[in-house]
């Protein structure tokens, strides 16, 4: 049962590069402990719309915007700063992006950038996030080892338990699974049935059957416009646009 | 009328008398180090190495111009290496693609064509008589570090600019500021690249004359210098010297002062080639 | 706490990056500063056009015509040989040579270019100057012949890398696309890759004939350090290089001796930076298109 809290509101949002227009107008609320799933074809704003939430658009120097984001009710461009922004809202992008470091250094980064540096603490917040992430007893053992020698699945879950040692509130899924073999990405559509428990999960995901089968909510997008939101359910069996429909069933993709 | 050649004898003339080019250039080099190494290694010994030239340099040893040469590319990198660094960093994840970016590439370009009697020149105006530091090994190297700094940058630079912008990425998304990205997600993995670019501006220094004749080389200094603020004898200008300004230098002294500054540089080379392939190999990336 | 070191970091990187600005600028200042001294009591014309360079005479004549010409010439002959070489050691080493055979040569041409200035004019003293002088008949082998011989043989790095440089940014399609309608490899390097280069080669010359006037130790050795405006090739010349480099030692600071060798580091300083401006603005002026 998904709470009725909203954890993220979006108003007005338009987004776009230089000239080209990314996102139009779009509106709607994230509930808290959701996972959303995102869907819909190439170009039509979801990573776009995804990487605003943690404002890694920012790095882009075209990148302009209109509208607001709240989440907790605060405005992420006026009052949030944006390194705190980050640790609340965290990201596992499509290519598993461990840093060529040891599987230990690759958790510890983000506490110690934020000034966590006790030793003790470090190997805390490394085992509760690789427990969390279900890769802790894979890799106990080897902790010092380069997380370059991890399987393509672990070092998804790896950066997975990289978000969660900065204790997030919200973390995006850049479509996670997309260089994932079944298995691996049976393994994390099941942790992040156990992860919406204590977090809000945004999933952008080009495969609808993936989204059918995670997300409590469901979000289409085409050509930068939010066109419908509903139930996974009711978007999969009964969608009220007839773009939607076209989309689900596969006429155009 | 012009003849026709069948094209394909044509292309193995052609190609013959490329390659014929090519070894023209690269024969004489062969033979210059094979001479050097030749006629010099007599008198390479742990005498000749380690102890004061004597008889007016016409006998004795090199010492005090390995240990000046020493000093001066020690202290080159010092005053080099962090504005080097800082400033390909500056370039490379700071810069916007703008007019003042495309001035400091001119200004780099530029510092790397300077020639090097005019660094001396520079080094004698500002750093022996303006600042009044005199002929010492401070104005040396302070000049050979203005020398250097365009090979540190560009080196430094490629290095920066080849780690993958998906570590930076991560780094952001986890909360860090620019610098903590820059310390600890890219500097580290371009350390490599910037070792080699090190090594590199080590063998300009220890090799370049005109910089130091007249910021620090000594002619005859039959003591080591003490402090920063010496003069010091150099190998570079030590072969000078042997070659047009002593008379009657045995030949062999000559060519064994060259072998042992070639030797250095061709060591530093071959560790900075070492190094690139070490870490080529190990790169996980 | 960390907002104020980062800002002093961040404002010394940015320091730093305009750092290079900076030294361009103080060299030159540095050079006025000295330099300019000589013209309150010399006019700059009977500077750059005089003929006759007698600094330690009574009253010192100071006209560096014959330096300038001396340079030229060393520069000229220099540059004529070393570029078609170069270029063809470009083209066989970037094109045609095989993997293991490539590795070599270019290893060969990086020895060439670490090898210091001052050995090879001490070898060029040694070997080349007695052996022209044998084979020429001539009275003595210090000459612009062997100057210039020299001293091609120094730019080669700088004009093969460029040139290589060049080449590789020419596309694979465009090789494969021509010896896919039947063309030869030679035909494909003459008729489409050379002319997409060209830039390249451009930028190879021009900083191949910087690298070669400024150089000083090869040529001080090796050309005999005569200031007469020369009339052949295989007479002595001097080169403004060469005449700061061996009279700076025996001036006195503030003398007019001693401006006018920092204003002839003006004029070289001036030609160089003309010539680097121009290099770079071709090479990256065609990348930009």
């Amino acid at each position: 049962m998904v709470s009725q809290i909203e954890k993220v509101q979006v108003q007005n949002l338009s987004v776009a590069y230089g000239g080209g227009s990314a996102l139009r107008n779009v509106n709607f609320s994230i509930y808290q402990n959701e996972i959303l799933g995102i869907i819909g074809p190439a170009n039509s704003g979801k990573t776009t719309f995804l990487r605003t939430l943690n404002r890694l658009n920012d790095l882009d120097p075209r990148y302009q915007h209109k509208g607001e984001v709240l989440i907790d009710g605060k405005d992420i461009y006026r009052k949030w700063n944006v390194f705190q922004l980050r640790k609340k809202v965290g990201m596992v992008f499509a290519l598993p992006s461990p840093l060529p470091i040891s599987i230990f250094d690759n958790l510890a980064y983000g506490p110690r950038r934020h000034g966590v540096w006790s030793k003790s603490r470090l190997n805390e917040i490394v085992e509760r996030s690789l427990k969390s992430a279900f890769l802790w007893d894979e890799v106990r053992d080897r902790l010092d080892q380069s997380a370059m020698k991890l399987s393509g699945g672990q070092q998804q879950r790896l950066c997975i338990a990289r978000t969660l040692a900065l204790e997030p509130e919200v973390i995006l899924f850049d479509e996670p699974c997309s260089g994932l073999d079944p298995i691996s990405t049976a393994k994390i559509e099941e942790a992040m049935q156990v992860l919406k428990k204590r977090y809000t999960l945004i999933l952008v995901t080009n495969n609808t059957k993936q989204a059918a089968r995670v997300s409590d909510r469901v979000a289409f997008f085409l050509m930068g416009e939010l066109v419908e939101i509903d139930q996974a359910e009711k978007i999969f069996t009964v969608p009220k646009d007839k773009r939607t429909e076209g989309y689900v069933s596969g006429r155009y993709g | 009328m012009k003849a026709w050649i069948n094209p394909k004898i044509q292309e193995k003339i052609v190609f013959a008398s490329l390659f014929l080019s090519t070894l023209i250039i690269v024969t004489p080099v062969i033979l210059v180090v094979a001479i050097i190494i030749a006629r010099g290694s007599s008198v390479l010994s742990v005498e000749f190495l380690t102890s004061m030239p004597r008889m007016g340099m016409k006998a004795g040893g090199i010492f005090p111009a390995i240990v000046g040469t020493f000093y001066l590319v020690i202290w080159t990198l010092i005053f080099a290496l962090p504005i080097g660094i800082f400033s390909a960093i500056y370039l490379s994840e700071y810069s916007k693609r703008n007019l003042l970016t495309r001035i400091i590439e001119l200004a780099i370009v530029n510092l790397a064509g300077v020639p090097s009697v005019v660094y001396g020149l520079f080094g004698l105006g500002l750093f022996v008589g303006f600042l009044k530091f005199g002929a010492s090994i401070l104005s040396g190297s302070l000049t050979l570090a203005v020398m250097v700094l365009p090979v540190i940058i560009t080196a430094s630079r490629e290095a920066l600019q080849s780690v993958p912008n998906s570590f930076r990425e991560v780094s952001y998304s986890l909360g860090a500021t620019r610098w903590q990205t820059i310390r600890h997600a890219v500097l580290p993995h371009a350390l490599p690249g910037i070792l080699t670019g090190t090594i590199l501006s080590i063998s300009r220094a220890a090799g370049e004359t005109a910089p130091i004749l007249f910021t620090v080389a000594a002619f005859y200094l039959p003591r080591l210098p003490k402090s920063i603020f010496d003069q010091a004898m150099a190998l570079p200008y030590h072969l000078y010297v042997l070659s047009t300004q002593v008379p009657n230098v045995r030949l062999e002294l000559q060519y064994g002062t060259a072998l042992v500054l070639v030797g250095l540089i061709i060591i530093a080379n071959l560790v900075a080639v070492v190094i690139r392939s070490y870490f080529r190999a190990r790169k996980q990336w | 706490m960390r907002k104020y070191y980062e800002f002093i970091v961040e404002s010394l990187i940015f320091i730093s990056g305009i750092a290079s600005i900076l030294f361009v600028l103080l060299i030159f200042i540095f050079l006025l500063k000295e330099g300019l001294m000589l013209f309150k009591d010399l006019g700059v014309f009977d500077f750059l056009l005089g003929t006759h360079w007698y600094p330690i005479s009574e009253p010192p004549r100071l006209g560096i015509l014959s330096l300038i010409l001396g340079s030229l010439w060393v520069t000229a002959g220099a540059t004529v040989i070393s570029v078609p070489l170069g270029i063809a050691c470009a083209i066989y080493i970037g094109e045609i040579a095989p993997g293991w055979l490539k590795e070599i040569l270019k290893a060969g041409v990086e020895l060439l270019a670490a090898i210091p200035s001052i050995v090879l004019g001490f070898i060029g003293l040694v070997t080349l100057v007695p052996l022209v002088k044998k084979l020429f008949g001539i009275s003595t082998g210090l000459t612009a012949f062997s100057g210039s011989l020299m001293l091609a043989f120094m730019a080669m790095p700088t004009i093969v890398s460029i040139m290589e440089d060049a080449l590789n940014t020419v596309p694979k399609s465009y090789r494969e696309g021509s010896i896919a309608m039947g063309a030869t490899q030679w035909q494909t390097i003459r008729r489409i890759v050379l002319p997409s280069a060209s830039s390249g080669i451009i930028a190879a010359i021009m900083l191949g004939i910087g690298r070669v006037i400024g150089e000083t130790m090869a040529v001080m050795m090796i050309t005999g350090n005569a200031a007469i405006i020369p009339h052949s090739f295989f007479q002595p010349v001097r080169t403004m290089t060469a005449t700061i480099a061996a009279e700076m030692g025996e001036t006195v600071q503030g003398s007019q001796h001693y401006s006018a060798l920092f204003a002839i580091g003006i004029v070289l300083f001036t030609i160089t930076f003309m010539i680097n401006l121009t290099a770079d603005l071709s090479l990256h002026g065609k990348k930009a298109r």
